[in-house]
This record gives structure tokens, C-alpha cells and sequence, in this order.
């Protein structure tokens, strides 16, 4: 099955080489208005000529589909959305009068995973419209794909196999299809209903690794934060990093203590530090190695106001406090260095008195787009469990 | 109708047809249908018809010229945004458009992405989402701008949802994105999507929307937040007069065109005057609305308070005149035609009261049997209601 796969899409890139040349020869048209689109920005820059060449492009037939689908490699978001509204309405319009999709040329696109992750998903429900046979043939061979949601519903086909399997009581297939199926998932829903049937059939799993939460901490606090001034303050952990300095606290002098994360999604409880105190201002620090340079995600939940360092940079902070919070609630990119790189978090807890209010918490994990681990070289052991896996989501 | 409320309805929009109900609580943002012609006496032979949606949502439906336009979000983190156009006569699908979130998806699981009803001029629809992606569509769903202003402004976002719904007025259209750690309103050019203005706001989460007013010759826009109520020009964002004895942050005033009711310590009535502060003409703490917002009929006031009780006043004084218990509790805010209030409670009962009664009276009651926290749209002798999964259309058989 592989090997036959593999073939068609060795074939299918090699037609898409192909026409990529007779392309380069004669030169697409679509292309000015689709550069005019991408040239959208902030505060609506660029909207007015966006607009007139959006409606030159949905003129378009059904043909002009994987040219504007190349248009959202690269783009910004806004772009993307652009093109993906002309597609959908060129889609719209032709299907109604009785045009057929260029299945062919989309299964190109999409087997091409150099192009833009949700371009090709796009691609893939337009195929599934057309020939949802070929779209369900397709999935199963992008487990390992850039697009989040085409893994997805590769991941969810084995889930699936694997729960079939189950049901027969056919424990090892059911758990070896269920452990492919918990690698490659990247969503929390999928995740937690393979490592829950995995935990059923008596498999280790460790998701601490497996979405790359950071659980060993050096902690700091706690600082003011009476009137909320604490998020804006600069106390002396954002001016340097110190780890055996003394600090005048809140609660009088302290300084940097161990902290680690039992949790199974990688909840760093602060108040186990500090106990249960309110209008206060805590900093964790935590030393990555990277084992080369490359662009990342910090993923990071947290319902107290934050603010974040990678190597003294300040990328992010949000001053908001008990509105919620999940995994992977913020993702940032940022840039990781070859070798030692340094994470300051900066935590505030207000002075709120409601049982809710209590929690200061955070959850930190370094992935790449797809939220795929980043593992660091000096990655210590996962810390024993203090929580039991999550349930399952059930959502409408 | 009132002669303040017609020149009100004039001014917010030359285009749209006497049927519309093309923004959250309608024309006039006052939850009036000028079509009475509901049914009273509710039965299942009512649904007209009903339809499954692409997605989540508690945004409300609106209507201009035949269409139905109404929005979701789908998708694991609900980053999927559509806008969905439908004919009113048959529920089928003119067109819809997807569009992926810019900016966080991060809200309550009661509510969704797709929060914010979305406005129309008769001629466009700009639809707000939780994410702060706004989109502007002609009625044959051409993309005429798109915007992310959490893109624009990363610190503009609730992680338990926004919840705001613009209004378009002077050629402006007005947003309140407002929450913790940044907060603004944003007055957009309708043409090209970019700022006329913007406008620094209080700090804090706000789930109200803007309500549109008369003042004297002027038409202004209040803008509630938990420091009270500022009225401002469309056109320029500037201030022209300020209440600060604080206000609700999620039910939003309402304004019957003399009087702007205010969720203020309980209910607070103002009336304004050309150019100076506004009058307080009453307060009434025990009128204190829970989310549903008030609704001025006639010389009455309604407000739902958490209990599922609704309260009826007197406009000139604010005393309270009944209560009468309903099937809640209430997200969706009332609307009325004649002397009827459709009150849609979160468990799906649809409840008519007849205003007129000495105590108030339910005469006509369907349960949809899903929740539905969306405020309902009233069009051509027919209300659209939608839940998380279905929008209905309910109309005379």
C-alpha cells in the first residue's frame, strides 16, 4: 500500500513539475491580481485594489483553482483569506451551473506538501466533494502531514481501525494501531482518546514528551501586584538572570526555587511554590538546549496576566486575569539558538477572592507549526504523574 | 412608530427595505418588529422550515432583501468562520463563504467565535467575529474588505469571548473590541475597512454592544462599558457627553428614541438633551437585566433577570408594574411584535407573552428543544431563530 502511494505521488509531482515549467514558459495572467491580493496588510492596506482584482480573479473557471491556491504559499493571513473567498465563490458559481472540479490537478496541489498547510486542506475538500472515495484513499497516507487538519483526520481514521480492533478484543493490533495513532496526533481530543485506550491496554505513555511541555522549573516570588502594577513593573529577574540572588519580596527576602510539573499535561502550579497567595508577581525560568538554530512555537495557557523571554527578547504578554484558559491558548513564534537558550515567564495574580480565582497556574510547551515537541538535549526525565489522563471532550 | 425612531431608522440606513431586520435587535436596535403579523398561538406546524448550520454559533440572524445571513465557526479550535446567505423563502443556501480566524479562538464553551450579529446597510453585511476577523460582503457574497484586528492590535482579545455587535451608522461602522489588556472602539470606513477612528476604551472585558440614539438633531452611538455610557459621534469618534456611574458588561441599553435605557444600577432611564449631559430621568434597581438586554414597547420596559423572571415598568417612572415567570434561563433578548414578546429561553422554549395582559400572559409557547442563546430576527411576517445547529424559520401557517 505504501509503495503504491508512494509511486502516485512521485507521478503526481512529476505532472506538477511538469506543468510548473509549461507555466514558467507561458505567463499566468491570474498572477497580477493574485500579487495585488497578497499585497494586503495591516489596518486594511491594500483593500481597494484587493477588491477590484478579487473580482477580475472569481471570474475565473474552475481552472484558475490550483493557481489560486499557489497564491497562499507564502502569504500573510489576510491574503490567504482572500483567495480562499474567490475560490469559494468561482466553486460555488460553476458547480451550480454544472462544471466539474479539476480533481486531477487539486490531488497535484495537494500531494505537494511544500504548499501552504491549509491551501492543501482546502484543495482536499474540493476533492472530497468531487470524489469523496479518493479523498477517503488519500487520507490515510497523511499521518505524518504538515497540515493539522489532514493529520487530523488520518489520526482519526486509525482511531477508529484501532477502536475496531478493541472492540474485538484484539488487544495487540488494537494497541499498536492506537500508539501510531497517538504519535502523529497533534489535537488535544485525539490525544487524550489515544492515551486513554493506550492506558487501558497497559502501554506506557508519556505526554509530558509528547507535546513537549516544559515540567522542571527555577521559580521566583513572590513580587507586588497590588492594583494589577505588577504586570507592568520591572522586577529584578527581567533585568538579570541570577540564580543564587537574593530579592526583597513581598513576604520578605527569597530567591529562585525548584519547581516541577507533575501534571500530565504540564500544569506548573505556582501557588506549590508560594502557597495560595493573591496580588502577587512570580518568575519562572527554565534553560532549553536547542540542538540547532530554528524557528518555533512557545505554546503557553495561562489564566493570570503573563509576559514571556526567549533569550531575554520579550515576545508576548497578556494582561488579563480568570477569563479561561487551554492548551496551547497562545502560540508565539520565536526563535530558538543553537545550544542554551534562555525562558523567563513572568506570572501575576490578582487580588479576586472567589474559590475560581485561586488557580495560578501555567502550562509551556516549544513545538513547531504543526505542535509537533521540540525536544531540548538537556530535556530531564518526565516526572511521575500526579494527575490521571483527561477524559475524552464530547462537543457539539 | 414614532417620528424620532423613523428619522432615527432613516439615518442608519438609505437602502434597506421596511422588512429588514438587518442588525442585532433590528432596525432600530430596539428589538421592534415593524411587521406584527407573528404568529401567537405557536405550534410545530410553525417551523416553516428548518435548516442545519456549518457550525457553532450565537450570533443573531439577520434579513435584508430575501436573504437570511448568519454566522458560525467550526473546527476543532473553531477557527473555521463562515457566513452563510440563505433565501427566507425556503431556508436553501444563495451562498457562503469561509474564512480562517486571524486572531485567538479561545472562548467559554457555552459561547462561540461566531458571537457577534452581524450589520447590514442594505447593500453589504459586515460580519464581526470572537476573533476579531471582520469581513464585508455585498449581498452576492464578493469579499469587498476583510480586516483582523487582532492582527492590527495583538493584545485585542477575551479568552472567554467577545461578544460585541457593530452598528453602521454615518457611513461608519462601529465596533466595540474591548477587554482586559487592550481595548478600543473602532469606527470603519464601510468602503475600504480601514479607520475612520479609534478610540481608547476602559479597560475590562465588555460584552456589550453599541446602541444607537438620538440627540437632539444628532444621531450619536453609546458606547457601554463598566464605567457607564459614552455617546460619540459615528463619524469622528469624539465624545460628546459621558454617564459614569457605571453600567452592566454584558446587557446591553436600549433606546426607544427619546429615552436610553441603561443596565445601571438595575435599570437607569436618561434622556438626552441637544449638546449638554443628558438627563437621568429614573433608576429603578430592581429592574437589573441578567444577559438578555431590556426592551422599551410603547410606555413599558421588560427586563430578564437571572431567575428567568421578567420584569415589567413604566417608562415615564420606572415603577415596577409585574413580574411573571418564564422558562429560562435567558441569553437571547426579546423581541416584539404588537403587543407580543418572543422570549426565547436557553432550553428552547419559545415563549409569547402578551404585554397587555394585567400581569403579563403566556398565550403561545413551542419548544425547540435545543439551546438557544441567540436574540431571534423578525422579518416579512416570520422569526429566524438559530441555535448551535439549526436556524428555524417560524411563521402564520
Amino acid at each position: 500500500m505504501k509503495s503504491i502511494f508512494t509511486g502516485a505521488i512521485l507521478l503526481l509531482l512529476a505532472a506538477s513539475r511538469a506543468d510548473a515549467a509549461a507555466a514558467a514558459a507561458t505567463p499566468n495572467p491570474l498572477n497580477v491580481h493574485i500579487g495585488i491580493i497578497r499585497a494586503v496588510d495591516a489596518e486594511g492596506k491594500g483593500n481597494e485594489k484587493a477588491r477590484a482584482a478579487w473580482l477580475t480573479l472569481v471570474k475565473s473557471d474552475l481552472s484558475a483553482l490550483p493557481s489560486l491556491l499557489s497564491g497562499m504559499d507564502g502569504a500573510n493571513e489576510l491574503a490567504a483569506n482572500w483567495l480562499r473567498a474567490a475560490v469559494d465563490a468561482i466553486t460555488e458559481r460553476e458547480l451550480k451551473a454544472g462544471a466539474k472540479l479539476p480533481v486531477f490537478a487539486l490531488e497535484v496541489f495537494l500531494m505537494d506538501t511544500k504548499h501552504e498547510a491549509r491551501a492543501r486542506r482546502l484543495a482536499f475538500e474540493l476533492i472530497q466533494r468531487a470524489d469523496a472515495a479518493k479523498a477517503e484513499s488519500l487520507i490515510a497516507g497523511m499521518i505524518d502531514d504538515p497540515s493539522v487538519e489532514l493529520r487530523r483526520d488520518a489520526v482519526q481514521r486509525l482511531l477508529d481501525i484501532a477502536a475496531a480492533h478493541d472492540k474485538a478484543k484484539r488487544a495487540a493490533e488494537a494497541g499498536k494501531v492506537f500508539e501510531t495513532a497517538l504519535t502523529a496526533a497533534r489535537d488535544l481530543d485525539q490525544i487524550d482518546t489515544a492515551a486513554l485506550k493506550l492506558r487501558q491496554l497497559g502501554k506506557p505513555v508519556d505526554l509530558p514528551r509528547h507535546f513537549g511541555f516544559l515540567t522542571h522549573w527555577k521559580v521566583a516570588g513572590p513580587f507586588d501586584n497590588t492594583a494589577r502594577k505588577g504586570f507592568a513593573a520591572v522586577f529584578p529577574p527581567e533585568q538579570k538572570i541570577q540564580l543564587d540572588a537574593k530579592y526583597p519580596g513581598k513576604a520578605g527576602e527569597m530567591g529562585w526555587v525548584d519547581l516541577v510539573a507533575g501534571d500530565e499535561y504540564g500544569k506548573v502550579n505556582v501557588n506549590d511554590a508560594f502557597g495560595p497567595v493573591k496580588e502577587a508577581t512570580a518568575y519562572a525560568y527554565s534553560e532549553f538546549q536547542s540542538d540547532k538554530a530554528r524557528p518555533c512555537e512557545l505554546r503557553l495557557a495561562c489564566k493570570n496576566a503573563w509576559k514571556i523571554w526567549l533569550n531575554g527578547k520579550l515576545i508576548f504578554g497578556h494582561d488579563e486575569y480568570h477569563r479561561g484558559t487551554r492548551i496551547d491558548h497562545y502560540r508565539l513564534n520565536a526563535e530558538l539558538l543553537a545550544g542554551r537558550n534562555t525562558i523567563l515567564v513572568k506570572l501575576c495574580q490578582n487580588e479576586q477572592k472567589e474559590t475560581w480565582t485561586v488557580e495560578w497556574e501555567f502550562q509551556l510547551r516549544v513545538c513547531d507549526a504543526t505542535g509537533t515537541a521540540i525536544l531540548a538535549t538537556n530535556r530531564p526525565p518526565t516526572p511521575a504523574p500526579k494527575a490521571t489522563v483527561r477524559k475524552p471532550e464530547v462537543k457539539p | 412608530m414614532k417620528p424620532l425612531i423613523l428619522t432615527l431608522t432613516l439615518a442608519f440606513a438609505q437602502t434597506l427595505c421596511a422588512a429588514d431586520w438587518p442588525q442585532f435587535r433590528g432596525p432600530n436596535g430596539d428589538g421592534i418588529a415593524n411587521d406584527a403579523n407573528l404568529p401567537i398561538t405557536l405550534a410545530p406546524e410553525n417551523v416553516a422550515w428548518k435548516i442545519a448550520l456549518p457550525g457553532r454559533g450565537l450570533s443573531c440572524p439577520i434579513v435584508v432583501s430575501g436573504r437570511v445571513i448568519v454566522t458560525c465557526s467550526s473546527g476543532p479550535r473553531q477557527e473555521r468562520l463562515h457566513v452563510v446567505c440563505l433565501n427566507a423563502a425556503d431556508g436553501s443556501v444563495r451562498w457562503q463563504r469561509q474564512f480562517w480566524a486571524t486572531g485567538r479562538t479561545m472562548c467559554h464553551d457555552k459561547t462561540s467565535v461566531a458571537a457577534s450579529t452581524p450589520v447590514s446597510d442594505g447593500k453589504r453585511v459586515v460580519a464581526l467575529f470572537s476573533s476579531n476577523d471582520t469581513v464585508c460582503l455585498d449581498l452576492e457574497g464578493n469579499l469587498i474588505w476583510l480586516r483582523g484586528l487582532t492582527r492590527d492590535y495583538p493584545n485585542v482579545s477575551n479568552s472567554l469571548g467577545m461578544a460585541a455587535s457593530p452598528v453602521w451608522v454615518d457611513n461608519t461602522v462601529v465596533a466595540q473590541v474591548e477587554n482586559d489588556s487592550e481595548s478600543y472602539c473602532v469606527g470603519l470606513d464601510p468602503e475600504t475597512g480601514r479607520n475612520r477612528w479609534r478610540l481608547n476604551r476602559p479597560i475590562g472585558a465588555n460584552w456589550t454592544s453599541p446602541v444607537v440614539m438620538r440627540d437632539g438633531p444628532r444621531t450619536l452611538v453609546g458606547l457601554q462599558s463598566k464605567a457607564g455610557v459614552d455617546a460619540i459621534e459615528p463619524a469622528t469618534g469624539k465624545t460628546v457627553w459621558s454617564y459614569t456611574d457605571g453600567a452592566a458588561t454584558i446587557p446591553s441599553s436600549v433606546s426607544d428614541g427619546e429615552t436610553i435605557y441603561i443596565p445601571s444600577n438595575g435599570i437607569t432611564a436618561l434622556r438626552p438633551s441637544a449638546g449638554g449631559q443628558p438627563s437621568q430621568l429614573w433608576r429603578n434597581p430592581q429592574l437589573g437585566p441578567a444577559t438578555a438586554s431590556p426592551i422599551a414597547l410603547g410606555n413599558r420596559l421588560f427586563t430578564l433577570n437571572a431567575a428567568g423572571v421578567l420584569n415589567c415598568a413604566n417608562t415615564v417612572d420606572g415603577a415596577r408594574l409585574w413580574q411573571l415567570r418564564l422558562k429560562g434561563p435567558f441569553s437571547s433578548t426579546p423581541v416584539a411584535a404588537g403587543k407580543h414578546l418572543y422570549c426565547f429561553g436557553e432550553k428552547g422554549h419559545v415563549q409569547v407573552v402578551d404585554t397587555t395582559a394585567p400581569e403579563g400572559k403566556v398565550v403561545g409557547e413551542l419548544n425547540l428543544a435545543e439551546m438557544i442563546l441567540a436574540t431571534p430576527a423578525v422579518a416579512d411576517g416570520a422569526i429566524y431563530a438559530r441555535s448551535n445547529v439549526h436556524l428555524w424559520k417560524i411563521s402564520k401557517r
